[in-house]
């Protein structure tokens, strides 16, 4: 056996950081999920060229610039079908989405649940703080049903969607959650999602700190490993999300369908074509 | 008015119940038409039901090549007069046309009758059963064979092409057919008859607006495209996707048009050539990305078949109305390119085009296409090769402190595709400086703004941004369908003494003033023709051009087509005043 050569270049987390300083306000989740990404990268040791990180409309899409990576800052809810494009056509790239659980399950949930049926090789992290924060704090599908707001006072009598659940039955291959405060495990999160073929759905709790300031501690208080291991049979994994209070950190499910293919049967010219118009 | 065709053509309608078998009958007769030698056009029209309902074949058989209808048809073979009333509209005839129906389909339908046409009767019906599996159709074909002088030869080989060999019996059930219209059809009132060709000309084709504009957009260099099925541009996807295969591309059908947009423009971010296409209902649903195209600069290119509109509207009758959203539908101020092709042999060159254009400009480009041009099958000469091909400028390898969005001198900045070491950068729809940073700065949104115009405006669109024939003093401006017939219009006024100039319009946005002045040089009178209710192109060469001469608008809506008649009517008052 000859022992494994050491990459060429020694990543390390700074070489995935561009010189923008982020908008995000001090003390906010997606910070720390923004490290976690590039500690991720670092570890899976991708060329920051190779990378494309995308995503829509909101305070966690901003992180793109952030990342000295290539990527595409979208319109709001889009950014699984712009990365949907992006990866089938360019195949050799590592596509990262990037989005926020108004931009991701609200305005883009239809594009949520194509994404995971198609199992295209991509990895969605989605920061869920469960308020709208660039627009001052509105309520999103996660937001509790009782939740005070300007626009839904009393709240909004709503029960919250289950995103992991969704993912689930949409056929999503890979669903985990982590969370902000955890940088360590959210990074394991994103190198195990990045390694697992087809569509890995990670679910990041992001505090929000200017809308949602109790979120931070109270979440830090309910969060815990997941005390039962990661399952590939769907119909437990069901169950356990199902009765999941939503706190319980790690991979939940990891599946074995294989991701989506594209189906190519020549290289032929375009004018090759031409013969059935002439016959 | 009628117009005398310069050249001899006849008209035929064909119509029926859904499931008659119309549909396939028209496709035999234009095969059958086209091995003999001539040209021609077939249209399809039905209602909105996806089986049954009413259904009709509209053909043009010529000695000359023809992409719209005359003003009138000469022979309508009713298979039934089910719900004809509801296309009667469209089937315009006279005292000299030839309505020809089974004895037992009844009373001609008050709207038919009006028209004044003569009146056949044959017992399509009772000889279609006189044969072991003959079908009413295949009777109507020898009718109409024997009537217009196509041997029934060519017919019954169509036939047994469309039927394939391996349903001998059919082939033969259909022949007999075939032969029983023809001799049926021996005691019928005179309709014009074709002179057969003295040539067969090899290497003509037979395809739609919708193939052809997947032919083009291939030629050009899409090798990704994204859907939703919507009609009437289906057909560019079913068409684009099998071919996508054979040449190393991929089509995926998209959960909906905001998808669709969002994966061509992820495509063109990796670097292939994109396209998608749709109609009114989902280019009003794609606008918002088309935005970020433009202020991404990232090339894609957007086919909308129209239909009409508003809202559902008619989705498969032809109209001329998404030109305002085209070309104003983007918030914000947004360049970018609008393109339409002048009928269905240009359909090609034009999506070629359209291809060449977004890749040079890094900019989105619509394509306005129809439905009478995508859905309409012609017999053509095959379209003259063209240049375009997909060329983007890219960055260099190793770029040196590379900017996305720097000003250049013509606007357009050489892209890094990612994969390029050095060369990342972030798209962005947020406005952006030169190194591509989101920035909120005045200064940064005038260079942008200023960049992404000038590269739009400043780029040298050619020859092609029109097509015009000839001189005169008298122009007739158009675009897109509404091109055809015009030309048709203006042949007929020349046998009449009558100078008359066509000027379509490839290029619809960014206007070409100094393009148009040149060509209006010595025209004293303008013609603008064009199937809108609101007459959308008339304001709009209102808005962007200095006409300075008389201007003569003649808009209307859909369904009905614009045609020569109407467009002639217009030219000879015009020319007399």
């Amino acid at each position: 056996m000859t022992p494994a050569q050491p990459p060429e270049v020694q990543y390390k987390p700074a070489h995935y950081k561009s010189a923008i300083k982020p908008v995000w306000c001090p003390g906010c989740g997606d910070h720390s999920v923004l490290l976690a990404f590039q500690r991720a990268m670092a570890e899976l040791a991708l060329p920051p060229e190779k990378i494309a990180v995308v995503s829509g409309i909101g305070c966690s899409s901003r992180i793109p610039a952030y990342t000295n990576t290539y990527g595409f800052h979208g319109v709001h809810g889009r950014s699984l079908a712009l990365a949907t494009g992006l990866k089938v056509a360019r195949p050799d790239l590592t596509v990262i989405v990037a989005s926020g659980d108004g931009d991701g399950f609200s305005i883009g949930g239809n594009h949520f649940l194509h994404a995971c049926r198609r199992n295209i090789d991509l990895t969605y992290i989605v920061m869920d703080n469960r308020i709208y924060g660039m627009t001052k704090g509105q309520p999103s599908p996660t937001t509790e049903l009782d939740w005070d707001t300007a626009i839904a006072p009393g709240g909004t009598g709503l029960s919250p969607f289950h995103p992991l659940v969704v993912a689930l039955a949409s056929g999503a291959n890979f669903i985990a959650r982590g969370f902000s405060g955890d940088i360590p495990g959210c990074a394991r999160l994103i190198v195990e999602a990045v390694r697992t073929p087809g569509f890995s759905f990670v679910q990041v709790l992001s505090p929000c700190i200017t809308f949602r300031p109790d979120q931070q501690q109270a979440w830090k208080d309910l969060v815990r490993n997941a005390p039962v291991p990661e399952t590939d049979d769907p119909g437990r994994a069901a169950r356990r999300l199902m009765t999941d209070d939503g706190f319980n950190l790690g991979v939940l499910y990891r599946g074995k369908r294989p991701p989506y293919a594209t189906r190519s049967l020549a290289n032929l010219p375009a004018a090759h074509l031409e013969e059935e118009f002439t016959a | 008015m009628n117009v005398e065709s310069a050249a001899k053509s006849i008209s035929i309608a064909l119509t029926g119940s859904g499931g008659s078998g119309v549909m396939t009958a028209g496709q035999t007769l234009l095969d059958a038409a086209r091995s003999c030698g001539f040209y021609g056009l077939m249209t399809r029209s039905s209602g909105p039901q996806i089986r049954g309902g009413e259904a009709a074949a509209m053909l043009r058989l010529a000695t000359r090549q023809v992409e719209s209808h005359a003003d009138r048809f000469d022979v309508l073979l009713a298979l039934d007069f089910e719900n004809v009333q509801r296309f009667a509209a469209e089937l315009p005839l006279d005292a000299g046309s030839l309505v020809i129906a089974d004895p037992k389909a009844g009373e001609i339908p008050a709207a038919i009758a009006a028209y004044g046409a003569r009146v056949a009767r044959v017992e399509m019906n009772k000889l279609a059963k006189s044969v072991q599996g003959g079908r009413i159709s295949m009777v109507a074909l020898g009718i109409l064979a024997r009537l217009t002088g196509l041997p029934e030869e060519a017919i019954i080989s169509a036939v047994s092409q469309t039927i394939g060999q391996r349903k001998p019996e059919a082939v033969a059930a259909s022949e007999q057919a075939v032969r029983l219209g023809a001799v049926a059809a021996e005691g019928l009132p005179e309709a014009p008859r074709l002179e057969l060709p003295a040539e067969k000309p090899a290497g003509r084709w037979s395809i739609t607006g919708n193939e052809a504009t997947g032919l083009g957009a291939l030629k050009g260099g899409v090798r990704f495209v994204a859907g939703y099925p919507i009609t009437p541009a289906t057909e560019i996807l079913e068409w684009m996707a099998p071919a996508l295969q054979q040449c190393g591309g991929v089509l995926i059908q998209a959960e909906d048009e905001l998808a669709s947009i969002n994966m061509v423009i992820g495509a063109s971010h990796g670097g292939v050539p994109a396209l998608t296409a749709t109609a009114g209902p989902g280019l009003s649903l794609m606008i918002e990305s088309i935005g970020l195209a433009v202020a991404s600069e990232t090339p894609i290119v957007v086919v909308d078949v129209m239909r009409t509109g508003p809202s559902t509207g008619i989705a498969t009758k032809s109209e001329q109305t998404d030109l305002n959203i085209a070309v104003y539908g983007l918030h914000g101020d947004a360049p970018h390119v609008v393109v339409a092709p002048l009928g269905i042999s240009d359909a090609l060159a034009t999506a070629q085009w359209s291809v060449a254009l977004a890749e040079a400009i890094q900019v989105p480009v619509i394509v306005l296409s129809d439905q009478s041009i995508g859905q309409s099958r012609a017999i053509i000469d095959r379209p003259e090769d063209v240049a375009f091909v997909a060329r983007r400028e890219t960055a260099a390898a190793h770029p040196d402190s590379y900017r996305r969005y720097e000003l250049t001198a013509n606007g357009i900045s050489p892209m890094a595709l990612p994969g390029l070491p050095g060369g990342q950068f972030t798209a962005d729809g947020l406005e952006h400086n030169a190194q591509g940073t989101p920035s909120s700065q005045a200064q940064d949104h005038i260079a942008q703004l200023d960049k992404r115009l000038r590269k739009v405006e400043g780029y040298d669109y050619g020859d092609f941004w029109a097509e015009i024939e000839g001189e005169g003093p008298l122009a007739v401006l158009t675009w897109g369908s509404s091109v055809q017939p015009v030309r048709e219009a203006i042949a007929t006024a020349r046998a009449h003494g009558i100078a008359a100039k066509p000027i379509a319009l490839r290029l619809i946005a960014p206007a070409q003033p100094e393009r148009l002045a040149a060509a209006l040089g010595g025209v004293k009178r303008l013609i603008v023709v064009e199937q809108s209710h609101s007459g959308q192109f008339w304001r709009y060469l209102r808005a962007h051009y200095d006409l300075g001469i008389p201007t003569v608008p003649m808009y209307r809506p859909g369904p009905l087509p614009i045609r020569p008649g109407e467009i002639l009517e217009i030219i000879l008052r015009e020319a007399r005043s």
